[in-house]
């Protein structure tokens, strides 16, 4: 699968897009921290942890014994600068020419 | 006391550890893709700077080169220009590149971040457009235009 593909596929999911967000709150947790006041099984985390890493949305790092998970940003930029940027600049453009067109009736 | 922040960012480049690295090391080839040239010899105690490319060269970033290992990884202390000579307010990268198939793993580890500073908002900001922009870069010649 393409890498676009598997972020697409792992941001489409509600809990795995919860744990993103509590990444991006704070980077660096363990799972049983990620686990706390989640309406989640200890496995079903494990299991989209598992989903998130393989897109490069989750990266592990090792402090002593302690598992720590951190959120990779660099897709998202990555599926940004592919598929909003672009459609931003046109919309900033119409907008653009639309505020032109109304000074140029006001005689401005 | 609330611990200091650490973000680590990854990215897989289709390309070489070398060129990843000299995209890294070369002021030349930094501004093609981030706007600014890092500028050091890159020996381990030297010191190391971000420059802007205007006419003034202006030096955003300062610090000093930890570790360096060509084509592998380099750690850097990282500091506001503005705060040049207070070291307890400088951060730490960690680059590391390695070869994964025929990719390579780009991760840069950024630690010893202040909680809620003007530099952890900077890096965080910064960070995913960089590497977007490197990997651009080193894949198909042309970096992104995300700092127009």
């Amino acid at each position: 699968m393409k890498d676009n593909e598997k972020v697409f596929k792992a941001l489409a999911d509600p809990s795995r897009r919860k744990l993103i967000d509590r990444l991006h709150e704070r980077s660096g947790q363990t799972l049983t921290e990620l686990c706390e006041g989640l309406d989640m099984t200890r496995q079903a985390v494990t299991q989209h942890l598992a989903l998130l890493q393989d897109a490069n949305l989750v990266t592990v790092k090792w402090r002593g014994r302690e598992k720590l998970h951190y959120f990779n940003a660099v897709p998202i930029h990555d599926i940004y600068e592919r598929w909003i940027r672009k459609f931003e600049t046109q919309r900033l453009t119409a907008l653009h020419e639309f505020k032109q067109k109304l000074e140029k009736e006001n005689g401005k | 006391m609330k611990r200091e922040e650490t973000f680590v960012y990854v990215t897989y480049i289709a390309t070489t550890p070398d060129r990843v690295w000299q995209a890294l090391t070369e002021g030349e080839l930094t501004r093609q893709y981030w706007k600014h040239e890092n500028v050091s010899d890159w020996s381990p105690g030297s010191t190391w700077q971000h420059v802007a490319d205007n006419a003034e060269r202006t030096v955003r970033l300062v610090g000093n080169v930890v570790e360096s290992v060509p084509n592998k990884r380099l750690v850097l202390t990282w500091g506001d220009a503005a705060e040049a000579t207070d070291t307890t307010k400088h951060s730490r990268v960690t680059i590391d590149i390695e070869t994964v198939d025929d990719m390579v793993r780009l991760t840069v580890t950024h630690d010893d971040l202040k909680p809620a500073s003007d530099m952890l908002r900077k890096i965080t900001n910064g960070w995913p457009r960089v590497l977007s922009s490197l990997k651009s870069f080193l894949e198909t010649g042309k970096p992104l235009n995300t700092w127009a």
